[in-house]
């Protein structure tokens, strides 16, 4: 009961937020509510008994890539630039994404095939779940691990390797 | 209906809750008047003197002065961000105290009750109380950029780049603990240190130490303090990030500094120095609460000490040492770190 009036309350601020997301015209405040609407899906992880996932979740996202998003931000000086173009014309194309998510989301729930199983562990060890997931990323899942850390890698030396050149160029001019 | 220990329990922690938020409230008052007899003292001056016997009452009178000053909000700030700025910097400071424990459980004597203290031992208390204090850095950049004036955007920037910089060695250094100590909840953190001071993890050698400077140099940077105070240097930027705020507002992103201080020196002492552990066995008992408090109170002393006596970095000095030495230092550290943890 309290649990449910919980989710409740942070599922609307989320979504709240997320539509002020894209049509605050300012982008600082689009990167305000964007915070807002991270700590409402870290709150509900809670709530689905995943400490680590909410913990991580503000911690990555919340505190060091909206850091990087809000410098970029006011690096670039478009603070006080107003957003004229809202939607890109994409106004329809997303309508009809949103509707066919709605469709294909009510059809599951109508035929109960959304179920989240807990699998072989129980309440009280998944709140114990650092362990867990530490276990099955470095067993079961290694694989899929190895190859998103290749892939963050590949960003990262590409990231470099863009400064560079652009380094280079300004050298010679 | 949930039966009486439950509400007991519930009523209970909404106390503590409150008393700890008392403390963080009043603490700035003798942080304030011992920084500057410090300062005083290291300068070789007075300090406060006027405001009753050794200036005692001092804090008390800028309290009066920031209640009653004009609380200005700029012409062409953003109203909204530029009044919620504050409040950012400070909840997050406050939140942190949720997951930081001061001791185990203490016998109330006559009620036959065991208290605990503190509000809860999480599974993943360390990474909360990184999560957290990262967060405090939004009251800075939102506060400089609403300001609207060239200087507080400077400080905003700085700090920003600066968060972000000495953010990851300092979780390393994090991490290079709780692979010592096998846990992330901060009281089996503390219990891995029990025994004597041979046991702290500053002292398991040779890595102890490295992890221990890596985490104060990278969190001295995190709080913004001397010598790496760059979003808020008198010298080039008026006062960063805080140069259009005055009266309360002002005082809230003080009382947020003064209390990330206090949560970085109590992290110092429970991650490295053994919380609440006494140094060696004494023949007769010591509450575990005095070795915590006196421990944390040397820390704070450290940084007062390093505020007045070193000079401010560079800016690209600041983002050399972050880089350059923390961030590698730290990398090398993890690796010897997990092999001492395999091997020994």
């Amino acid at each position: 009961m309290i649990e449910q009036f919980f989710f409740y309350m942070f599922a609307i601020v989320a979504v709240v937020t997320a539509v002020l997301v894209i049509s605050v015209r300012n982008p600082v405040h689009s990167a305000f509510y964007l915070i807002v609407c991270f700590l409402q899906v870290a709150a509900i992880f809670i709530l689905l008994r995943s400490p680590f996932l909410a913990a991580v979740q503000v911690f990555i996202y919340v505190g060091a890539i909206m850091v990087l998003f809000l410098f970029a931000v006011l690096v670039l000086d478009i603070g006080r630039e107003q957003f004229r173009e809202h939607f890109h014309g994409q106004t329809v194309t997303a309508l009809a994404a949103l509707l066919a998510l709605f469709v294909v989301m009510g059809i599951l729930l109508v035929s109960g095939k959304i179920t989240a199983p807990l699998g072989p562990f129980d309440e009280p060890a998944l709140m114990k779940n650092t362990e867990v997931i530490g276990k099955s990323l470095y067993t079961s899942y290694i694989f899929p691990f190895e190859i998103v850390s290749i892939l963050l890698l590949i960003a990262l030396i590409g990231a470099v390797v863009l400064v560079m050149r652009g380094q280079g160029k300004e050298s010679k001019d | 209906m949930p039966d009486t220990s439950t509400i007991l329990e519930f009523i209970l922690i909404i106390v503590k809750a409150g008393a700890i938020a008392m403390v963080l409230f009043g603490l700035p008052l003798p942080l304030t008047w011992l920084e500057r007899k410090i300062a005083g003292h290291i300068q070789v001056r007075l300090g406060p003197w006027r405001v009753g016997p050794h200036g005692l009452l001092q804090p008390f009178a800028d309290m009066i002065k920031l209640l009653m000053k004009e609380d200005i909000i700029p012409y062409k700030a953003d109203k909204f961000l530029f009044v919620i700025a504050p409040l950012l910097a400070m909840v997050p400071a406050f939140a942190v105290f949720a997951a930081i424990p001061f001791g185990e459980k203490v016998l109330i004597p006559g009620l036959d009750y065991e208290l605990t203290l503190y509000l809860s031992d999480m599974n993943v208390g360390i990474l909360y109380i990184l999560a957290m204090s990262g967060l405090g850095i939004y009251g800075i950049i939102l506060g400089g950029w609403a300001s609207n004036s060239k200087y507080s955007l400077l400080g905003g920037l700085r700090s920003s780049a600066q968060m972000i910089s000495y953010e990851i060695a300092v979780s390393f250094a994090v991490i290079g603990v709780v692979m010592l100590s096998n846990s992330l909840s901060l009281l089996d953190i503390v219990r891995a240190q029990g025994g004597n001071l041979l046991h702290w993890n500053f002292l398991y050698l040779p890595v102890g130490p490295v992890w221990f400077f890596i985490f104060i140099i990278g969190s001295t940077a995190e709080i913004n303090r001397i010598p790496f105070d760059l979003p808020e240097d008198e010298g080039t930027l008026a006062a960063g990030f805080h140069t259009e705020y005055s009266g309360m507002k002002f005082a809230f992103f003080m009382l947020a500094e003064y209390i990330a201080m206090v949560t970085v020196s109590v992290l110092a002492v429970i991650l490295f120095f053994g919380g609440w552990n006494a140094p060696f066995s004494i023949p007769f008992p010591i509450p575990p609460i005095f070795w915590f408090v006196g421990k944390v109170a040397f820390f704070i002393y450290l940084f007062m000490w390093v505020r007045f006596t070193l000079p401010r970095y560079r800016y690209d000095q600041l983002m050399n040492i972050g880089w350059k030495i923390l961030l590698p230092l730290s990398l090398v550290t993890v690796l010897v770190t997990g092999l001492m943890r395999l091997y020994l």
